[in-house]
């Protein structure tokens, strides 16, 4: 049986060329950044490469990446951080969207806890937020906006070039959790007026439990780890130095092949679209256009998103889905409610995130047995009856 | 949160899938905003549950817990299958995720409905035999 992996978006294999810069760093040069002799020296020189390899992608200086466990805790640091800097002036008032990763939405709920106060900015049916909206929001007392780059679920970008302006003339912090566009789309923090930007190494072939947060050159963030004198004095532990290594060497790579692997991924993805949209009862979720290039997210009315999703995983297809089942709650994915759907068509969600390593003949193999699987699952149930009965009577 | 082999194998090939055109016992139970729902029909002659079938809209474990329930009442008396709790389910199927619990809440109450179809239908007032059922559908919350 053919294996097709396409949840991406979830976290991506680690590539052979990263492995390999990786591995003299674990055995051979395995010294402590922070000693003195030969081989300490050499890992804090790697280091350093590794900050300016991760600058470069993003038009960023080195001094402005900070190294971090991933996107998570970049998004923490950079959100409560950003809040007290803004609390000292007084300013306890934040902006960000209703579909955000909970990495910035609990973060946020937590601060609410603390008195602050937060305004979440509606996303619209094609899963978009309007500029004009934020501009609206932001008062006197408003110290961030945070806004994603791209939605992890259906993959909307947003205007964030758009929103950099508009907070910079405004004199507004702006941080992006760019999680899911870093290593896919085209990254200037200068151009973008990106104040801080998190992300994450595993979505694009880097190992697990590394990432970085950029920030802005004069922008001085609380430290966020007591203890030594790594990351500028601002995140003390000892570097995680074969990892940050292998997080350098895959966002050039990535960088190198942008545009072309844009094209090939998203090539495969619209013929992903033009595939399943010939499913009766189906939608798209999110805009068409603005969206990464590998993401796909749809909706297919009268089945559930976990047994679709497990009915794929038995054909070798590795998917994912924002049911409510899936999410081990009991209501479907906030972002697909945030987009306006109801709960009995976010139920029938399903996600698939390509990259380059995806083929034509992957896209074929799904489209192959994903409209038997929804015809199986739609035969036994009572749903799809009621949809069909209800169809027959207006 | 991991489904034992058991649920997958009930899953992967439900038992009793289907619709009984003469059934004399139907009940239908959840709603699709919560999403799930189970349809049972029932085939009684003589007190005995001779054929079961059910249609079923959601998770794996809805489906797993429909396919093991209408297995444990098939050809059993109407005493028996009054007797089948939602913890047996689960036993059955070598337990189920905690958050996958009201799944076999389900199961048993879709069976539940079923029988109360098929009292109503004999016009005998179902509650003092089958309880009252706990359908779902009326209440806001999707908890059972």
């Amino acid at each position: 049986m053919r294996y097709v992996y396409a949840d991406n978006a979830a976290t991506t294999p680690v590539s052979k060329k990263v492995v390999e810069a990786m591995l003299p760093y674990m055995t051979e040069h395995y010294g402590n950044p922070s000693s003195l002799y030969g081989i300490g020296q050499t890992a804090a020189r790697a280091v350093d490469k590794a900050r300016q390899q991760v600058a470069a992608a993003l038009g960023a200086d080195a001094k402005e990446i900070f190294f971090t466990s991933g996107g998570s805790e970049a998004d923490n640091w950079a959100i409560k951080g950003a809040a007290a800097l803004g609390a000292k002036k007084g300013k306890k008032h934040l902006i960000t969207s209703k579909f955000e990763h909970h990495a910035v939405l609990h973060t946020m709920a937590a601060l609410e806890k603390d008195g602050f106060k937060v305004t979440y900015l509606d996303v619209y049916e094609n899963g978009i937020v309007r500029v004009e909206d934020v501009e609206k929001a932001i008062t006197d007392e408003t110290c961030l906006v945070s806004i994603m780059y791209a939605n992890n679920e259906i993959g909307t970008v947003q205007p964030i070039a758009e929103i950099g302006k508009l907070c910079h003339d405004k004199g507004v912090l702006f941080h992006t959790d760019a999680v899911q566009a870093v290593g896919h789309l085209k990254i200037d923090v200068k151009e973008q007026n990106i104040d801080m930007l998190s992300l994450s190494g595993h979505k694009f072939h880097a190992v697990k439990g590394t990432g970085a947060l950029y920030c802005r050159k004069g922008l001085r963030l609380p430290n966020l780890i007591e203890g030594g004198a790594q990351e500028a004095g601002r995140r003390a532990g000892t570097e995680n130095v074969p990892g940050i290594v292998g997080l350098g060497v895959a966002i050039t790579e990535m960088n190198e092949h942008l545009e072309e692997n844009y094209n090939k991924v998203k090539s495969l993805r619209d013929r992903l679209f033009e595939g399943a949209s010939k499913i009766s009862h189906s939608r798209i979720n999110g805009d068409k256009e603005k969206r990464l290039p590998g993401n796909f997210s749809m909706c297919f009315e009268g089945v559930e998103g976990e047994s679709l999703l497990l009915m794929l995983d038995m054909k070798g297809v590795s998917a994912s889905s924002g049911s409510a089942c899936t999410s081990g709650s009991l209501d479907p994915s906030h972002v697909l409610l945030s987009i306006g759907l109801k709960h009995e068509v976010a139920h029938g969600s399903l996600r698939l995130s390509l990259n380059e390593n995806n083929t034509e003949e992957d896209v074929d193999y799904i489209l192959e047995v994903l409209p038997p699987i929804i015809e199986r699952l739609r035969d036994m149930s009572p749903l799809w009856e009621h949809i069909l009965e209800n169809e027959k009577n207006n | 949160m991991q489904y034992s082999e058991k649920v997958m194998e009930h899953f992967a090939n439900p038992h009793n899938v289907g619709v009984i055109e003469d059934a004399n016992g139907v009940g239908e139970i959840g709603n699709a905003k919560c999403g799930d729902i189970m349809k049972m029909y029932l085939k009684i002659e003589d007190d005995i549950i001779v054929d079961v079938k059910f249609k079923t809209y959601g998770c794996a474990s809805a489906i797993a817990t429909s396919s093991i329930a209408t297995d444990l009442i098939k050809g059993q008396p109407i005493s028996e299958a009054l007797k089948l709790t939602n913890k047996a389910v689960v036993e059955a199927l070598d337990g189920l995720p905690a958050v996958k619990i009201h799944c076999s809440v389900l199961a048993e109450q879709a069976i539940k409905a079923a029988l109360a179809d098929y009292y109503t239908r004999q016009g005998i007032d179902p509650e003092p035999i089958v309880g009252k059922i706990e359908d779902h559908d009326h209440h806001d919350a999707c908890h059972i």
